[in-house]
């Protein structure tokens, strides 16, 4: 059986009157790459900051790798591995200082950090640059060094929001391939929020997010039939178009 | 989770903050400059026109420098608890704040670590100005520079937590000049780092009051009795006190589900 990573069951969330999430539920198991698209305003920040715990979970239940966010927080915290849309490096440390103050956080020795950290970096072509402060990085070699940092302490879920904002073609590409790469030969799952329909791949799974609802999830396969539609660019227009005028 | 996992990751944390105070030149040199333009400047004019009659713990008469300096202490503090407020808040709307909270560690403990290299940072920038006052002959006992460590410690703990609580609240860094304004001039101004109590009493009834229960009066209190090898009680009870009601009030508010997190969410 398939280990979920991710499950979500009735998640509610309102910012005073506004509903931004209403009745959520899906899972992410291992080895799975699900793609979580949306408008601007559709809830995926929200819900990526329910899973983080920096909001509380007041409707609804979250669990990571059995771990309910809000009772075991910090048991489900050390599963996740997350990149936020901002880049959250600090621009006056160097590269390995980012990753060793993360790996601090995570309790790591400094001879497993450092293990780690090369292990990382050789992945994703960035040795030569640990040395080299992060304000002298372009913005797809800072990308690559929160997704080393995302994995330091080899998380279960990779939580992804919106990586490639602002990056030009190539690096896109890399870091979609290296992600993909990931979730299959690591059996990393990963739950990425975009609204980019060319990062997708054909085995990903798929979840359109609307207004705080969840308009279709499964497989391509699945939401096109679901749909009616020819291409998952024409199933999300017709999903995130409908109540627009 | 193990006690060692606690310790790393404050080390990281402490560690962190210390090394990008020793980075940032002008942030250690602004932090010296504003409390030695007070001792030069400010004090220095007023020295002939501020008589200070003999008060613990000075057993002699002193010049208006020798009094204003535990006061300086106290806003080299008091600056450095609000800068690790406006770092905090700095951080939330940067985003790296969020990496501190989504590690697996209790958040109160990462406030807590947040704290003490905030208050390492203060402590550090304080020794440096008692040097200087040194060779400009503001000199107490020697034993004093070393009684003074744990007032520092308390009163550096007691700022940076009241700074804590202010970062919960504020949501945008602009929001940050209201703290000048209403914070940071209020407690240096109503308090007792210029000028002594009894002295403020004759001027205004509701001025003395206010100064007495100002805690960064306390503090600077704390530090005035400490250099010169004294234990001010009073002045330590009522620091600790407002030290562990600031704390625990910041601790509630960054508790996402009690605290103003929840409240400043946004898409």
């Amino acid at each position: 059986m398939t280990e979920i990573a991710l499950r979500i069951e009735d998640l509610s969330f309102s910012y005073q009157t506004k509903k931004a999430l209403d009745n959520l539920s899906f899972s992410v198991a291992a080895g799975e790459c699900t793609l979580l698209l949306g408008p601007n305003g559709a809830g995926k920040s929200t819900l990526f900051s329910l899973i983080t715990r920096l909001y509380d979970t007041r409707a609804g239940k979250i669990e990571l790798c059995g771990f309910d966010v809000k009772q075991q927080t910090r048991q489900a915290l050390a599963k996740l591995g997350v990149v936020f849309q901002q880049t959250t490096l600090d621009l006056d440390l160097t590269v390995t200082q980012n990753l060793r103050y993360h790996a601090a956080l995570h309790g790591m020795s400094r001879k497993l950090a450092n293990q780690r950290i090369a292990e990382e970096l050789e992945r994703l072509n960035m040795q030569e640059r640990r040395n080299e402060k992060v304000r002298q990085l372009n913005g797809g070699h800072k990308r690559r060094v929160e997704i080393a940092r995302a994995l330091l302490h080899k998380p279960s879920l990779l939580l992804l929001d919106e990586p490639t904002v602002g990056l030009d073609v190539p690096s896109r590409q890399g870091i979609v391939e290296h992600v993909h790469r990931l979730a299959s030969e690591q059996q990393l799952a990963v739950l990425w929020a975009s609204h980019l329909i060319d990062e997708i791949y054909p085995d990903d799974h798929l979840l359109i997010l609307h207004k705080g609802q969840i308009k279709a999830k499964g497989t391509i396969p699945e939401v096109l039939s679901m749909t009616h539609a020819n291409s998952i660019h024409s199933a999300f227009k017709q999903m995130t178009q409908e109540g627009v005028s | 989770m193990s006690l060692l996992h606690f310790l790393r990751a404050m080390w990281g944390i402490v560690g962190r903050e210390l090394w990008r105070f020793i980075q940032q030149k002008e942030r250690f040199i602004s932090a010296l400059v504003r409390p030695l333009i007070w001792l030069f400047v400010f004090a220095a004019g007023f020295r002939n026109t501020l008589g200070m009659a003999i008060a613990p713990p000075y057993e002699t008469y002193i010049l208006y420098e020798v009094y204003i300096t535990p006061g300086l202490i106290g806003m080299i503090q008091l600056f450095n608890g609000m800068q690790s407020s406006l770092t905090m808040v700095y951080d939330r709307e940067m985003g790296s704040m969020r990496i501190l909270l989504v590690s697996p560690l209790p958040r109160w403990f990462l406030l807590i670590c947040k704290l003490i290299a905030g208050t390492a940072v203060s402590i550090l920038q304080a020794y440096v100005f008692l040097g200087i006052a040194w060779f400009y002959e503001i000199q107490a006992p020697i034993q004093g520079y070393f009684w003074i460590l744990p007032a520092l410690i308390l009163d550096g703990l007691m700022l940076g937590a009241l700074g804590l609580l202010l970062s919960s609240f504020i949501r945008q860094l602009e929001n940050f000049a209201g703290v000048m304004n209403f914070v940071i001039f209020p407690l240096f101004f109503m308090s007792t780092a210029l000028y002594p109590l009894w002295k403020i009493q004759e001027s205004s009834a509701l001025l003395y009051k206010l100064a007495m229960y100002n805690p960064f009066s306390q503090g600077v209190e704390l530090i005035r009795f400490a250099l010169y090898g004294q234990f001010n009680q009073d002045a330590f009870i009522y620091t600790l006190a407002a030290f562990i009601t600031f704390i625990i009030a910041a601790i509630i508010g960054y508790t996402p589900s009690k605290g103003m997190m929840t409240r400043k969410g946004g898409e």
